[in-house]
């Protein structure tokens, strides 16, 4: 019996990057997944939470229950948005159905690898890529290994990046540096935000990658605002896209 | 303190630590190869006579030198425990005799019984330490098993010459304490490979 | 000397502008976040190692109590004096009572972070006591009359152009000279002086043993010795989180610590003292300052188990790109944005802010404390306290009001990419932060809910 998954879409994803989930929509399905989007969903909270409102996400947690409780699971494009919701989502009402929501909840990149067991994709992006690891991904989601830890390396998107024909991984000096998006940190703390950004996108151009990719579109966002306003060639883009790229 | 008390939280047991030990390997080899790689001097000999030699070679034997050993007295001025310790401003060099020494960070400990005074391993201009091979340990674990509750009113570990980076980083050896220290690994030690006698 | 009230973002924006300045700032942390890791993975153990002292330091606040009593007994039987404080004040003053009854009017100083919160410094030298901070990082600060950046490194943010301007300044060594090895030697010799002519030193503690009655002073310089084996009065100040169960743990500690802090195997010199020397007096002070009351806030008590490293800061990206000063507090990046909210929270609530909640921290502590989840609390505590800026809780407010009501959610989005495609000046526009040095994302025609809507039960091909 095919799983049925719920489709979570962050709320700025939906309006800037539609792109990227009608990419996820479409990689799951042609993985055989039957894949629904609650057209009522808006927003799991963080950016509330993250500035200290948490009291007030209630009525998110509220909505993103009633839309998501009766699916299989649920699968998003991203990292930080995943995070928040398995570590946050709560309920006063019915703290049982938000533990199984909480449970069931996956980023895209770790659906791929833990529950559909991927080993190999039919996508191609000829292209030179750098992988910048979203740190709500990284160190929330443990989507790979940690350089801070002394532990086995591991790397679930780079996985499925070498499922893909054609692409080269660029190697980084710092893998794993946040960018400076953080939130309403990138705004409330522009110059650190900016600076933190610079550094990376420049990390990324030195070794020549031409296109930059994540799990978490707040990531790309803030890195291409900053290459667009330096009129590079480089592009920012999510992974979904690669994993979903053809001939 | 009755703060204290109030606040904190409840019991929290201390960790099972019989896990943490030294391996198999060649402490006498390690222990010169980190020792000497933090900016030290390692020499590996088989007598006092030896020792007094590699002194002589390497500093000036016409400035002060002061030995809590007796096996160097003949060389060198005997210090003494009761002075003044800061008449001991002029030395050059100090040799002293180290209870032990740990492989994994190339450090010796003294108690103060081996320093003749807390303050000579420090006001040295140059230090030098023996340490009998066999008495080398691999890690701190071990050497805080062998250390106990220790009889002492002072006690160092001392792991190389004094040294800072606070000036852009850059390492300077000689900050306050010796400007260099020298370290003389008597023996053969007990190792797998070696033969235990001197 | 009176500082103008900047938060951390307008400081962090000032020490920005020189971007050599930061990146050469940015650089050196790093690089010494990268000695910290060569040196934590050359022990396999290392992640056990780190745990271990986890459990330990759990243990402690735990039963703290008792080990400070059990502490206090045991130093008090080794002949050394100990005096309790319950805040800055009275650290200062006993500090002062025990110098003036000996008549001693210069004293010489180790590094103690737990002195610099307290401004031990001020408070003696307006009472006509001479105090010179004998770590090189920390005399150069004093001699430029600005608190440290590090809490090991305490002039990383300085070039040796400028140390070597300030020793010309004030201790009269040549114009332009600025090679470290020389003017390192010239501090020797200078502060040699020091040493051998006063009565009194005061250090710090890195680690108290209530076993034993012993306590613990790291350096790589030798100044902490230099000063009190030649004194005839040595005070030693340490926070009561300090404390140590047992001899043995200081194994664990004294792996983890400088191995963390810089990447040395040990530092090389950790002093176990506990008896006087002969003829010599020896106190000990215990100050609370605000660590009993930190320890009765059940998300925050673990901050209480550093052990003042500095990986934290080595790692913090925000930290190497603002520079410690931008933080405002003795204790500086993700540590000090733990503690100073419960030292002063109207003065500190916008140190839990300045960071991303990357978690690198959190990773690198050597004791596990759980930085990145703390500072996310303090967020919240800082909120219901009412220290947020009013302009953020408005915005908020208004958020979560569109983001629980799919209607108004969708028309309002929409609008934005309608302002976005129609007037980009709106929006694009120096009023905008985000628009400053970054542009805006595209606005594309729909959003993926519309596309949905009327492709989304398509067949995919």
């Amino acid at each position: 019996m095919p799983m049925t998954v719920g489709l979570f879409i962050p709320c700025y994803v939906n309006q800037f990057y539609p792109n990227a989930a009608i990419a996820t929509l479409q990689l799951l399905q042609k993985l055989g997944v039957k894949v629904v989007y609650p057209p009522r969903q808006t927003c799991c909270g963080q950016p509330m939470a993250n500035s200290g409102f948490e009291h007030l996400t209630q009525e998110c947690n509220n909505l993103f229950l009633e839309n998501f409780a009766e699916f299989d699971y649920i699968v998003a494009p991203s990292a930080s948005c995943v995070l928040h919701v398995k570590d946050h989502l709560h309920s006063t009402e019915d703290p049982v159905k938000a533990e199984r929501v909480r449970s069931k909840t996956y980023e895209l990149v770790e659906f791929l690898t833990d529950v559909l067991k991927v080993d190999k994709l039919a996508a191609h992006f000829p292209h030179k890529v750098g992988i910048h690891q979203s740190c709500h991904g990284l160190r929330g989601l443990h989507l790979a290994q940690m350089s801070e830890l002394n532990a086995a390396p591991f790397s679930k998107p780079v996985r499925l990046l070498n499922m893909v024909d054609g692409l080269e991984l660029v190697s980084l000096e710092r893998p794993d540096e946040c960018c400076g998006f953080g939130g309403t940190f990138c705004v409330a703390e522009e110059a650190v935000s900016v600076k933190m950004g610079k550094d990376r996108v420049s990390d990324h151009v030195r070794h020549g990658a031409e296109y930059i990719t994540s799990v978490d579109l707040s990531c790309l966002m803030h890195m291409e605002g900053i290459l667009q306003r330096n009129k590079s060639a480089v592009k920012a883009v999510h992974i979904a896209e690669i994993l979903n790229a053809t001939r | 303190m009755a703060d204290v008390l109030k606040n904190q939280p409840s019991a929290s047991p201390l960790p099972d630590m019989s896990a943490f030990k030294g391996g198999n390997q060649d402490v006498v080899a390690t222990y010169c190869e980190v020792f000497t790689g933090i900016g030290g001097k390692a020499f590996r000999v088989k007598s006092f006579a030896e020792i007094k030699h590699r002194i002589a070679e390497q500093f000036d034997t016409a400035q002060r030198i002061i030995t809590s050993l007796p096996e160097l007295s003949d060389s060198f001025e005997r210090l003494s425990i009761d002075i003044d310790p800061h008449t001991f401003d002029d030395v050059d060099v100090a040799v002293i005799e180290a209870e032990l020494a740990v492989a994994e960070n190339g450090a010796v400990w003294l108690p103060e019984q081996r320093m003749g005074q807390r303050i000579v391993p420090y006001i040295c201009q140059h230090l030098a330490v023996v340490i009998p091979a066999e008495r080398i340990v691999p890690t701190l674990h071990e050497a805080y098993a062998k250390i106990g509750a220790g009889d002492y009113g002072f006690a160092a570990f001392i792991g190389g010459p004094s040294k800072t980076a606070d000036i852009e980083q850059a390492l300077v050896l000689g900050a306050h304490g010796p400007i260099s220290m020298s370290v003389f690994v008597l023996g053969q030690g007990t190792t797998p490979n070696s033969v235990a006698s001197y | 000397m009176e500082k103008v009230e900047k938060d951390h973002a307008a400081l962090a924006e000032e020490f920005i502008k020189d971007e050599e300045r930061v990146d050469w700032h940015d650089g050196a942390l790093w690089w010494i976040r990268q000695k910290r890791d060569m040196a934590a993975k050359n022990i396999p153990e290392w992640e056990a190692l780190r745990e271990a002292a986890s459990q330990i330091k759990n243990n402690v606040l735990s039963n703290l109590h008792d080990y400070l009593l059990e502490f206090e007994a045991n130093v008090t039987k080794n002949g050394i004096k100990v005096h309790w404080a319950a805040d800055a004040e009275e650290h200062n003053a006993i500090v002062y009572s025990i110098l003036k009854e000996k008549g001693i009017e210069q004293m010489v100083k180790s590094k103690s972070m737990l002195t610099e919160e307290c401004h031990l410094n001020e408070y003696l030298i307006e009472r006509g006591i001479d105090v010179i901070n004998s770590d090189l990082g920390e005399y150069i600060q004093q001699l430029d009359n600005e608190p440290p950046s590090h809490i090991v490194l305490p002039c990383i943010h300085k070039r040796k152009e400028e140390i070597g301007e300030i020793f010309h300044e004030h201790l009269g060594t040549e114009k332009g000279v600025s090679d470290p090895t020389t003017l390192t030697r010239f501090a020797r010799r200078h502060l040699r002086n020091v040493f051998v002519t006063r009565r009194a030193a005061l250090t710090g503690v890195n680690f108290a043993v209530a076993e034993t009655g012993e306590y613990v002073v790291c350096t790589n310089e030798g100044n902490a010795d230099m000063g009190a084996h030649l004194s005839e009065v040595q005070i030693a100040s340490m926070g009561i989180e300090k404390i140590i169960p047992q001899k043995k743990h200081l194994g664990i500690f004294l792996r983890l610590l400088a191995r963390s802090a810089t990447g040395q195997p040990i530092t090389i010199y950790s002093s176990h003292f506990k008896k006087p020397r002969k003829g010599q007096e020896m106190h000990l002070i215990l100050v609370d300052m605000g660590r009993s009351r930190q320890l009765g806030r059940p998300d925050f008590r673990d901050s209480l188990k550093c052990i003042r490293c500095g990986s934290c800061m080595n790692t913090c990206p925000v930290y190497r790109k603002s520079g410690g000063l931008s933080y405002h507090n003795t204790v500086a990046g993700p540590i000090g944005a733990i503690l100073a909210p419960n030292l002063d929270m109207r003065k500190h609530a916008d140190l839990p802010f300045a960071s991303t909640l990357c978690g690198s921290c959190s990773n690198v502590c050597p004791v596990k404390i759980n930085i990145h989840e703390q500072l996310y609390k303090w967020r919240q505590v800082i909120v219901q306290e009412g220290y947020a800026a009013n302009t953020k809780v408005l915005g908020i407010k208004a958020m979560a009001w569109t983001l629980s009501s799919p209607t108004s959610y969708s028309t309002i989005g929409k609008a934005g990419r309608w302002v976005l495609n129609n007037i980009p000046f709106a929006v694009n526009n120096k009023f905008n932060p985000w628009y400053r040095q970054r542009d805006m994302p595209d606005s594309p025609k729909e959003s993926f809910g519309e596309w949905y809507a009327k492709h989304g039960k398509d067949e995919v091909k």
